[in-house]
């Protein structure tokens, strides 16, 4: 099944689910999406002693640091060129010079990620060549490593502009032959995508287990996951080394998530076709059965089997299943975000029992029907799959859908109380709860966690909604 | 200091050093991480609790995403300003233009949600690519019968400031339209109080002891109506002058409607707001009122503030907020509870606020415009500061740094004005500053204070 060439609105696994296509509007209203460039800037914090800058006006990076802070709670720095009504007119070279020396001068990074937004790219700025001229100033010459990504607003969602940086900073840092200095044996690029804080670290963990040194990124799990401090450091600790990303073309392998880059360029595909380094590429390891491939896939790049630790919270989890099956199946889920964690999401709901009745993204690959279709294969109720979707075309389909739960960022708060179930918070946004940075969503331990939550969430529910309110369930 | 950038260094001044001269008003510091946002946020935070009015970010997502039901502005009764409506614009209509997509958008959300009026917030690329946004706003208007106004918000048109005004703007359109045969001579309208935690509930109910009308809040628990009726108002009360002033001015050079400079927070401003107001109707009465008021409000207080100023004397606090007004209240509150202010500072104050802060402050208190993370952090530990307040982007630098923080600004659900608000604001700072986490968290701080310093 493929997703309608339009593109609007129409992806389903059951034609019968037309029927329930809610009325086209103009506006979007209730957004479940960001922008580009806040993707951008967060990968950019995810490189270690790199500050993230914004090619625009002074409230985009204001927004989006307020916005990334409410979710992990961290300082997060993002310089802005800063534009003025002459730099609109006139161009905004002059301001992205002193803004680059500015920060250059008061942060001392070792890296400045630069990323545009609608407002340069609609005037049309050539980052790139600017970037260049700037090199060969007198300042210039005491500037750190600039790399430059394009993400304009008005194109695609935050997770676009993710994903054009993980493969604008690959692009322009890989230099052939630079892994030696980097580690003595062979090494694996892991491209997780947006995840949380706990998930890049149980990742690094999983690796290491198997033995395989790893070149992971962004890596923001120290970055925008700190221990407090004596004194304020400027740009915090941690984050993906700039040698180790000058090196991803020595890498023995690259493993990559998501399932809607399988056919997309990417940093994994670069790296294979300009400089061969086999591409593993699969779903966001949620669940045991994208898990499971990404396990197979570490033990064919190692050439060992899956340790025991990790094979025995397999079979802990396993075992949960069954302990909880009873709990579980059949109910109807409302699963939305990002694309790729929906994808996931359905996946882990559909292997325990649980139907995602309708998974809805903001964001618009082109691969998301398709890639649901997939993972809900046999699922016993008509699953809807729907991209570029808001929240208030996410409610209008869900009233007729009798759903049991949501899960999701915060921002399906409102349609969750409207609809008067609960929303178990996952992904990006969390900020109506505490610790979504530390909510691990990967590997059989991840959907350990996630299963526990989903159980007790619903027997929560029946609990509370019973006139006797059990005390052992 | 290392930390604050050389063309930055006009815009610090330690009491006592040198003679004052701040600069301030002045545009931010290209890289410099700055506090502020932009001329659509000032815009946006005016009119976004108005809550009878549709409100539609015509440019393309995160400003709409990123302004989405984040404040704690309440409302009595509708909730449209919760919702979150852009044109969502793309590429192709970066190109073909975005007027026919905006009035698409306009008229399907007014004929769903039935606003008394609608604001189309313009952001950047809509200045740049020339939609005529004023155009369509009229043509709605006429088809739909409501106001539909333009507000003129193109975030590098400016600072917050500007958007203040293009907001001021817009309303100022609205004022003048309605019926206000029925306003007593005796009323005001109550101009920049945002209702967040339900203060100007608080404040209204003040008024209304006092026997004065309250024709509009501008904009807390803000009705459209209400807004048009305002001109029938003897008098306005502004808080929050950075960003309600040029209305008060524009109000009052059509209508003849004088205006009060007030705040809300801290119990000496509260107090004199409420003797201002009954000043200016030159009532025995209404004076009387207001002093029964004062007398019962602090006795219920002030045995309860007595208590957290017992546990808070001596300890030190820093302020960082958007406007300078709230930063004079929050000086004078705090040395209410025997807290001292070391350091204090404003995103958008002007020459005459800094001059005022710096007659309210102790010899060596850092007074410092449009500051960034990095000063910021700097100052904490440099004044070893026990207390920062200030809004979302301040506070991860003060928990980095094991240091307490109060969030005054916007996102708060906690109510801070008035006398029960002044109680509030004493149990949040005192049950911040009391917390024993502190003892787990900057060893060398605590050190430091140890040593005395």
């Amino acid at each position: 099944m493929s997703a309608n060439p339009a593109g609007t609105n129409l992806a389903t696994t059951n034609p019968a689910a037309e029927s329930t296509h809610s009325p086209n509007w103009v506006s979007t209203r209730n957004p479940c999406k960001l922008c580009s460039p806040l993707g951008a800037a967060l990968v950019m914090r995810g490189i270690e002693g790199a500050l993230p800058f914004l090619h625009g006006s002074q409230g985009c990076a204001t927004y989006m640091r307020r916005y990334i802070i409410s979710h992990f709670r961290e300082p997060m720095d993002i310089a802005a060129s800063g534009f003025s009504e002459a730099s609109t007119i006139f161009g905004g070279g002059p301001n992205l010079r002193q803004g680059l020396t500015n920060v250059t001068e008061q942060y001392k990074p070792s890296l400045i990620g630069i990323a545009t937004t609608c407002l340069t790219e609609t005037i049309g700025e050539d980052l790139g060549m600017m970037l260049k001229e700037y090199l060969a100033t007198e300042e210039g010459k005491s500037a750190p490593e600039l790399v430059h990504v394009s993400t304009p607003s008005y194109s695609g969602t935050h997770m676009d502009g993710f994903h054009a940086a993980v493969r604008a900073v690959v692009e322009q840092l890989a230099e052939p032959g630079a892994a030696a200095t980097v580690y003595r044996s062979g090494f694996v690029n892991v491209f997780p995508g947006m995840v949380s804080a706990a998930d890049l670290r149980y990742l690094k963990e999983v690796l290491r287990d198997f033995d395989l040194r790893l070149t992971l990124f962004p890596d923001y799990s120290e970055t925008l996951d700190a221990p407090v401090l004596d004194r304020y450091s400027k740009i915090p600790a941690g984050g993906t080394p700039i040698q180790s990303l000058r090196a991803t073309p020595s890498a023995v392998a690259s493993v990559e998530f998501g399932r809607t880059m399988l056919r997309k360029q990417t940093a994994a595909s670069h790296l294979e076709s300009a400089f061969g380094v086999p591409a593993h590429r699969m779903g966001m390891p949620v669940g045991i059965r994208e898990s499971d491939a990404f396990f197979q896939s570490l033990e064919k790049i190692s050439g060992r089997p899956t340790p025991m630790l990790h094979a025995a919270e397999r079979g802990r989890l396993v075992d949960a299943y069954v302990d909880g099956h009873k709990y579980v199946f059949g109910k109807r889920a409302i699963v939305f975000g990002d694309e790729d964690l929906v994808i996931g999401l359905a996946s882990f709901l559909a292997e325990i029992g649980i139907s995602p009745v309708l998974c809805a993204s903001g964001g618009k690959s082109g691969c998301f029907a398709e890639a649901i279709a997939e993972v809900t294969a046999g699922c016993p109720d008509e699953v809807i799959a729907r991209d570029g979707l808001d929240f208030m075309s996410m409610g209008e389909l869900a009233r007729g859908l009798a759903p049991d739960f949501m899960i999701g960022s915060s921002k399906g708060a409102p349609l969750a109380r409207e609809l008067g179930v609960p929303l178990i918070r996952v992904g990006f946004p969390v900020h109506d709860r505490f610790g979504g940075q530390r909510v691990l969503h990967l590997g059989y331990r991840g959907a350990q966690y996630l299963f526990d939550l989903v159980v007790n969430t619903l027997l929560e529910r029946k609990q509370n909604s019973s006139p006797i309110g059990y005390s052992y369930l | 200091m290392s930390e604050i950038l050389r063309e930055r260094q006009g815009q610090v001044h330690r009491k006592g050093e040198a003679p004052f001269q701040l600069d301030c008003e002045k545009p931010s510091a290209a890289g410099s991480v700055s506090q502020r946002a932009c001329v659509f946020c000032g815009s946006r935070v005016v009119l976004y609790p108005i809550a009878d009015a549709l409100h539609i970010v015509h440019g393309p997502i995160g400003c709409a995403s990123y302004t989405w039901d984040i404040r704690g502005a309440l409302s009595s009764g509708p909730q449209i300003h919760r919702l979150s409506f852009s044109t969502d614009m793309q590429e192709i209509d970066v190109v073909h233009g975005g007027e026919k997509k905006l009035k698409a958008a306009l008229c399907e959300l007014i004929d769903a949600h039935h606003p008394k009026a609608a604001f189309v917030y313009a952001t950047c690329i809509v200045g740049v690519i020339g939609d005529d946004v004023d155009a369509v706003c009229r043509q709605v208007s006429a088809e739909k019968g409501i106001p539909v106004l333009a507000v003129h918000s193109e975030g590098f048109k400016g600072t917050k400031k500007d958007g203040y005004r293009a907001a001021c703007d817009a309303l100022y359109k609205l004022v003048g339209t309605g019926d206000t045969s029925k306003v007593s001579p005796v009323s005001i309208n109550i101009l920049g109080d945002f209702n967040l935690a339900g203060e100007i509930w608080m404040i209204k109910d003040y008024y209304r002891r006092m026997g004065i009308e309250v024709v509009s809040c501008v904009t807390g628990d803000g009705r459209v109506d209400e807004i048009r009726r305002a001109h029938g108002a003897a008098l306005n009360v502004v808080q929050c002058s950075g960003s309600m002033t040029h209305l008060a001015e524009r109000l009052e050079e059509r209508y003849g409607t004088p205006s009060l400079r007030v705040s809300y927070f801290g119990i000496e401003d509260m107090s004199e707001a409420l003797y201002d107001v009954a000043r200016f109707f030159k009532s025995d009465e209404i004076m009387r009122r207001a002093q029964v008021l004062v007398r019962e409000e602090l006795a219920r207080i002030l045995p309860q503030l007595a208590r957290y100023r017992k546990a808070l004397v001596g300890k030190r606090a820093a302020i960082y907020v958007g406007g300078a007004f709230k930063a004079f209240s929050l000086v004078r509150a705090l040395r209410h509870l025997g807290m001292k202010t070391v350091m204090v500072g404003s995103q958008t104050g002007n020459k005459k606020d800094y001059e005022l802060l710096r007659e309210l402050c102790d010899e060596g208190t850092i007074i410092v415009d449009d500051s960034n993370p990095l000063e910021l952090a700097s100052f904490l530990s440099e004044k070893h500061v026990d207390l920062f307040i200030g809004g979302v982007k301040e506070r991860p630098i003060a928990y980095k740094l094991g240091i307490g923080f109060c969030d005054h600004n916007h996102e708060r659900k906690e109510a801070l004005a008035g006398f029960e608000g002044m109680l509030n604001f004493a149990r949040e700072v005192y049950g911040t500053v009391a917390s024993p986490v502190w003892k787990l968290t900057g060893t060398e701080r605590a050190r430091a204070l140890e040593a005395g310093a």
